[in-house]
């Protein structure tokens, strides 16, 4: 796979970094000279000079041979020309942008960039899912944050424990997908009965999940 | 008085070009609203400006909110930075529903993009450099002598 980054400091340089140890080629494009001369004798990566919303040094960088770009310069602005100059100009296929202000994520996505992700959202995801359930742990996003996989242990005052699980009358479009008991996986059906300590797999919309993991866990905060 | 009286238009960039516009629009009779992230281009609007200034950068949505942008006739985009004028541009024709939107582009190369994303832009680079192209051809050539001294 052939990545293009756009932008600077710590991020692109560990990200390049990642990419190439898992066999990806890797092209820079920065705006800061000396960073690019850095950049160059740290990393395997080819390192362009200049300004990644400019149709010559995209070309430059070779983006019509790219199969995924990632703009993460600091300005959402810059990153949303780069990703669409990148899509329209030079065919890439899958743009990624990063954002600052949250409320872009939803906008760049309404046009056309394939993946906006915030680091603000990111975060607070993690601090509210960390700070109300320590026994959860979220095990991916699927469609962009559409689908949440999470796994849940059941504490032993948990209001579910010793129940079954049509009995607990778990909301539409939420589903326990599987459970391990101990050292046993188990696909739970609607008459087993849920013990205290038991690894739930737990599928959730975002906007059923905090009320699904309250009633599994019992915690109301 | 115009056919612009009694629009509600949203004009982002309060600096030569946008101040001249908003004091103009205004003085149609039109609402304007004038967005700037710094509070002292403001002091480009005149006396007799009668619209709203609101101080913020217009590349974070709850500004363009906050300016009304989803009720807005016209949005202009006047800022200087060029990827701000296109982004202001694409959110208040996608997202605001805008029915008019223009923003200035100052950089020639940008404007093939404008373009394949329907954005209606001016770009005073090419503008001036055709009237001047023009203002050349229909100039009286005169032989010189090639520059030499």
């Amino acid at each position: 796979m052939n990545t293009l980054i756009v932008g600077g400091g710590k991020l692109v340089y560990f990200l390049s970094r990642t990419f190439s140890s898992k066999g990806y080629g890797v092209t820079i494009i920065n705006r800061d000279k000396a960073e690019c001369v850095w950049l160059a004798r740290q990393l395997k990566a080819t390192v362009v000079y200049g300004d990644g919303s400019d149709p010559r040094i995209l070309e430059e960088a070779h983006a019509d041979g790219v199969d995924t770009l990632l703009a993460v310069t600091p300005h959402d602005e810059d990153n949303l020309a780069i990703c669409q100059l990148a899509k329209l100009r030079f065919g890439v296929p899958r743009t990624l942008a990063l954002v600052n202000d949250p409320d872009n994520e939803d906008v760049f996505r309404q046009l056309g960039v394939t993946t906006a992700f915030s680091t603000t959202r990111l975060l607070s995801n993690l601090i509210e899912q960390k700070a109300a359930f320590e026994d959860i742990t979220s095990l991916a996003p699927l469609a962009d944050g559409k689908v949440n996989i999470t796994e849940v242990v059941l504490p032993d005052d948990s209001p579910v424990v010793r129940r079954s699980l049509m009995d607990i009358g778990l909301p539409p479009d939420s589903l326990v997908a599987g459970l391990i008991r101990g050292e046993r996986p188990i696909i739970p059906r609607g008459v087993t009965t849920l013990e205290a300590g038991d690894r739930l797999i737990v599928i959730t919309l975002p906007a059923n999940h905090g009320r699904v993991l309250r009633m599994l866990t019992g915690d109301t905060a | 008085m115009t056919a612009r009286k009694g629009l509600f238009i949203v004009v982002v960039g309060c600096g030569r070009l946008g101040s001249y516009l908003a004091n103009k629009l205004s003085n149609d009779g039109a609402s304007v609203v004038a967005v700037d992230n710094d509070e002292k281009a403001f002091e480009a609007l005149t006396a007799e400006y009668s619209g709203f200034r609101i101080e913020g950068d217009a590349t974070e949505f709850a500004v363009l909110k906050q300016a009304r942008m989803d009720k807005a006739d016209i949005v202009i985009g006047a800022t200087h930075d060029d990827n701000v004028n296109m982004m202001i541009a694409q959110v208040a024709q996608k997202v605001f529903h805008v029915p008019k939107v223009i923003v200035r582009v100052v950089e020639a190369r940008r404007v093939e993009l404008c373009q394949a994303l329907g954005i209606e832009c001016v770009c005073p680079t090419t503008i001036g450099s055709d009237m001047v192209l023009r203002s050349l051809e229909e100039a009286p050539r005169v032989p010189g002598d090639g520059g030499q001294p």
